[in-house]
């Protein structure tokens, strides 16, 4: 449980970071909260030699209020999410989902920015992005770039980040008022990973559905957007049938691996029970529907 | 007397003695992370040793190069079984009367076996230079499932033991069998199957699992050549035991080796045996000559040093049709691992398992258990209770549940059908064993009131029906569980550790002024001894808790005793403390006899003091007596008051409790709620309530862990699976349920001062009720026995089989 040898860097800004882990190369890795990076390191399953801490970089800090949405800064941490009273008001299944992330330690030091770059199939927060359809601000060498998160995921710690590109800010537009919101995950303990979770962002008028998007964690190599789920419960008023039909959908996309927390077979029926309740909950979270 | 003259009950609670819930003094230093641990020492000159072990769970070694390793600056040795083998340390002794690789010796059997101890300068380096060790393997087909491990094809797990047809316990009937053990009248046994109205039979299998102490075991060896001396600083649960191994094995005589236990972040049973580590920390000591630390990181913990449990348990009940046993008869397959390295006090090679006929008056009961080897982590210890009394307790609880259901009875109702009734203690049991005292079904019927049985059997009927009206997708089930234990180990005819007599010992020594230091053959891990070991001398002795020190753990100071687990503490070394405090009495009599001028016999105790009969304000204090003890005593008497006691007690103690779960299963996630959970205990003389409550806190918490997921678990190929915190089930305070505890009193007759032990009670009675509570919410829909663990998904799992 002690790390190789490695190089410390402390760049203070973000050309710098970019910099330095272009000069560095493929041994080198980036640094936010080290939540996911250090224990890997510690059991020798990551071995950089050389870690550029982000700690000391601006600009990447803050929640500001863009036109058409919100932008925070990749080193906000899970707590700060927790805590602002912006995505309480406007983007409660953030706060929702940042809640369920590990335990309070972990959330005080782990970033938002961390979460969704790792390409961990097991974080939270990319399949969040993806039901809101969130982009990611990429910084490289050649300056800045924006990915949907949709795209951006290819494997398991398989991403569309280049080598030398440093993901600086994740984009979120602002659903309209009266959305309904809500982030469903079923684990073991805390701070355990999902053995499923669903992730629902959901309009309606007259009592029926009339936009809905859903987005699976952990049931795949990567988060998934469930299209067809989300196709089948528009216009409808989330009736029994609707919602086991949506679920077969969602279970039908779903690639679960087994592991600890249960057979594949399990983890596939649980994608379906998780959007099935994170459904009825958004539903019933709707406002002047 | 005046208005400024103590009242009776004021002197009394200034003591601070039995009864009171004192608070723990050492949790003054605990609670400002002030505790000294094995890790926080730090010795001049200080090296760290780790091992490289094994990727495979069946190998053979072909080579071993550490030429890379040694090269790297600052490390300063590479230790394998082939360095240790002149030294005759290459194999030690097992507690079980086996043999246990310190360092695989041409093979390895388990996955992250011990096979190279490497020393160097800091952490650091050491971890970077086991990185540069090359081990050259061959696979060899792998056992992990205890019932193909006497397959006649079964590969040989252990070729030091060919042609071995005899073990330490006994016949061995297959090159993987290690022990068969039987106990009971088996013809009448089975005459009783024969003539029975009813009988159940089921394969109940109780998982394996790892105490999980939060501080791993660890040990600083410091050798010091000029002297010839050698010094250990431990995780050992005892102290004593580990100084005569480490003598009998090193050849160092007992009195050069000095073996200190500072505090101890929890043991649990795991840190009873002996293990690598210390061995090989030892052996670098000397061949350095600097001190050596070994820290097992969390992974090694949970997949070397211990597990628990891993039996697999056949239990036959006969009885008549209106619900009364006629008949117990079990057999056991108990999977030790590669080495059976069970850290069992008792003679016999199941421990205590003939507990098993728990707390009902089976006329005739039989008993066999085989023991087997697989590539699995040697073992296995008594987690959080005496040897295999867990196991015990969950075969037979959960056995008569079954019988509950094919009787059509309620499960409350066959326990107090079948209890030893209060005026047949003391009891003998079918298989051997004389219980001391109880009161079942005093103590069922309070659980049963308190909790509304009734009320909840009636609420759970109309939740049935109203889940197959499709009203709701929740079962409600309700766990009774009534265990009998046995701790306490023991006398000397039933228990040894290595032949060394399973006693414990207490020194009492009053000083002129009237404090109190006291010393114990026991060793808290974090049961609170320094609070109520003093609070039995203060009710004893008349002296203030506050003024008695109590100091454990260094075997240069502490009368010699085998240690704290197996609830043996409060039973041995509480019994001694009592009898070495009465000791002192006597002669503390005879100074206040002289100091009064009357004679002994017309002195009556007093709280704090002694008092003549019909004058009492003719009275000597502790306190004054102490002082005469020193620079007045009667003439001819010896001066100074102080006492040793070493205890082989009489009989083991026989705590007993009913606990009640209700708990809520979601069947579509399988997700259990526990809504409920009532554990009543009595265990006798009542010490300290606030430890107790937090003792029975505790083990409730593991019992739930272990029933509900905790679980180290291999693949087929002898992978140990999830040996970590993320998989490994340890609850935080977020999934524990919360606690009601309650009590019933009845002393033991044999003890001193009464008191039967509680530590492990808990975990004993918890893990059936929890099972109870599962089985019988999935009872209704045609099923008798889910095993353990009962996770989410195997509760799905079990739903789906049901339909449901």
């Amino acid at each position: 449980m002690i790390p190789g040898p490695f190089t410390y860097h402390r760049p203070a800004s973000i050309e710098e970071a970019v910099g330095l882990l272009v000069s560095l190369g493929e041994e080198s890795r980036p640094l936010a909260g080290g939540q996911s990076l250090i224990p890997m390191m510690k059991l020798r399953m990551a071995t950089p030699e050389h870690l550029v801490d982000l700690g000391g970089v601006a600009g990447l800090k803050g929640i500001d209020v863009e036109p058409g949405g919100i932008r925070i800064g990749a080193a906000v941490t899970q707590a700060q999410v927790i805590g602002s009273a912006l995505i309480a008001d406007r983007l409660p299944i953030l706060r929702d989902a940042a809640l369920q992330i590990a335990d309070p330690q972990v959330r005080t030091r782990g970033t938002i920015g961390g979460n969704v770059a790792n390409g961990d199939p097991g974080n939270d927060m990319p399949a969040v992005m993806q039901c809101l359809g969130a982009s990611y601000v990429l910084a490289g060498p050649s300056g800045e770039r924006s990915v949907a998160a949709r795209d951006f995921y290819l494997g398991p710690y398989f991403t569309l980040l280049e080598p030398g590109e440093l993901l600086v800010a994740v984009r979120i537009p602002l659903p309209s008022a009266g959305h309904g919101q809500a982030y469903e995950k079923l684990k073991r303990k805390i701070g355990d990973y999902a053995t499923a979770a669903a992730a629902v962002i959901l309009s309606a008028t007259a009592g029926r559905i009339a936009t809905a998007s859903i987005a699976l964690t952990n049931v795949a190599p990567t988060p998934l957007l469930a299209e067809e789920a989300a196709r089948l419960v528009v216009g409808t008023s989330l009736d029994a049938a609707t919602l086991k039909a949506a679920s077969a959908a969602a279970k039908a996309i779903a690639d679960p691996a087994a592991d600890g927390r249960g057979t594949a077979e399990y983890r596939r029926e649980m994608a379906g029970v998780m959007v099935a309740r994170a459904l009825v909950k958004a539903f019933g979270r709707v406002k002047g529907a | 007397m005046n208005d400024m003259t103590p009242t009776r009950a004021e002197r009394e609670a200034r003591l601070e003695g039995m009864g009171c819930k004192r608070k723990r003094v050492e949790d003054v230093r605990f609670t400002q992370g002030k505790g000294n641990y094995v890790d926080d020492i730090k010795l001049p000159g200080m090296l760290h040793g780790d091992f490289v072990r094994s990727q495979f769970g069946h190998a053979r070694i072909k080579k071993i190069d550490a030429s890379k390793a040694l090269a790297l600056p600052g490390v300063l040795a590479v230790i394998t079984a082939e360095e240790l083998k002149p030294l005759g340390l290459h194999w030690m002794p097992t507690l079980a009367g086996d043999v246990q690789a310190v360092l695989a010796d041409g093979k390895v059997c388990f996955q992250n076996q011990e096979i190279a101890f490497v020393v160097a300068e800091n952490r650091y380096i050491t971890d970077d230079a086991l990185q540069l060790i090359e081990v050259e393997y061959e696979e060899l087909p792998v056992i992990v499932d205890p019932f193909k491990s006497m397959a006649p094809d079964a590969p040989v797990l252990r070729p030091d033991l060919d042609g071995k047809t005899t073990g330490a316990h006994g016949a061995r009937k297959h090159h993987n069998h290690i022990f068969e053990w039987s106990v009971g009248d088996k013809a009448a046994t089975d005459e009783a199957f024969a003539q029975a109205e009813i009988t159940v039979n089921h394969l109940i299998s109780y998982h394996r699992t790892h105490p999980s102490p939060l501080e791993t075991c660890q040990a600083i060896a410091s050798f010091d050549k000029v002297k010839g001396e050698l010094t250990v600083y431990g995780t050992f649960q005892a102290p004593h035991v580990i100084r005569t191994v480490a003598s009998l094995l090193s050849k160092i005589p007992e009195h050069k080796i000095h073996v200190v236990s500072p505090d101890i972040g929890g043991g649990f049973g795991n840190k009873v045996g002996a293990y690598s580590g210390y061995i090989c920390a030892i052996v670098a000591s000397i061949v350095t000559g600097r001190p050596v630390k070994w820290v097992e990181d969390r992974m090694e913990n949970l997949s070397t040093t211990s597990f628990a449990r891993d039996y697999h348990m056949t239990a036959e009940l006969a009885a008549t049709r209106d619900g009364r046993v006629t008949g117990l008869r079990v057999h056991v397959l108990a999977d030790h691992g590669a080495f059976d390295a069970c850290a069992d006090p008792s003679k016999w090679p199941a421990g205590f398992f003939n507990i098993v006929t728990g707390s009902y008056d089976f006329p005739v009961a039989h008993l066999s258990v085989d023991g087997v080897y697989t590539n699995k982590a040697p073992g296995g210890v008594a987690y959080r209770c005496s040897f295999r009394v867990t196991e015990a307790a969950y075969c037979i609880e959960r056995s008569m549940d079954i019988l509950a259901q094919k009787l059509g009875m309620d499960p409350a109702d066959l326990r107090m059908k079948n209890f030893i009734r209060r005026e047949q203690f003391p009891y003998q049991s079918a298989l051997g064993w004389e219980y001391d005292s109880g009161d079942y079904h005093l103590a069922l019927q309070k659980a049963m009131d308190t909790v509304g049985y009734r009320q909840l059997r009636a609420e759970q009927a109309a939740k049935r029906e109203a889940f197959k009206r499709g009203e709701t997708r929740d079962l409600m089930g309700i766990g009774v569980s009534f265990f009998t234990e046995i701790v306490g180990a023991g006398p000397s005819k039933n228990c040894d550790i290595l032949g060394v007599a399973m006693f414990d010992s207490a020194e009492i020594r009053i000083h002129p002024t009237g404090s109190i230091i006291a010393r114990m053959g026991s060793k808290s891990q974090g049961q609170g001894h320094e609070t109520t070991w003093a609070q039995i001398i203060a009710t004893e002795l008349g002296i203030p808790a506050d003024d008695i020190m109590i100091e454990e753990g260094n075997t240069d100071t502490a009368p010699y005793g085998l240690g704290t687990y197996g609830s043996r503490s409060t039973p041995v070394a509480g019994a001694a403390i009592a009898m070495a405090a009465r000791k002192i009495k006597n002669k503390a009599q005879m100074i206040a006899a002289h100091l009064l001028e009357v004679s002994e016999y017309d002195l009556e105790w007093d709280i704090d003091g002694f008092r003549v009969k019909g004058n009492p304000e003719r009275a000597k204090t502790m306190k004054e007596i102490a002082w005469a003890a020193y620079n007045a005593p009667p003439p001819g008497l010896e001066p100074g008051l102080e006492a040793v006691n070493y205890y082989d007690p009489p009989n083991m103690t026989y705590p007993f409790g009913a606990y009640i779960c209700v708990m809520d299963i979601d069947v579509d996630t399988g997700v259990a709620k526990i809504r409920r959970f009532y554990a009543l205990d009595d265990c006798g003389t009542r010490i300290n309530p606030m430890i107790i409550e937090g003792q029975v806190h505790g083990g409730l918490t593991e019992a739930f862990a272990i029933a509900m997921g905790q679980e180290i678990k291999y693949d087929e190929i002898g992978n140990v699976m999830g040996a970590s915190f993320m998989d490994f089930f340890l609850p935080t305070a977020v999934e524990t349920p919360h606690w009601e505890t309650d009590f019933t009193v009845t002393p033991s007759p044999h003890h001193p001062i009464g008191a039967k032990g509680v530590g492990e009670s808990p975990n004993v009675g918890g893990v059936p009720a929890f099972s109870n509570a599962v089985n019988d919410a999935f009872g209704f829909l045609g099923s008798t026995h889910i095993q353990m663990p009962h996770d989410a998904w195997r509760l799905w799992e079990a739903a789906r089989r049901l339909g449901v």
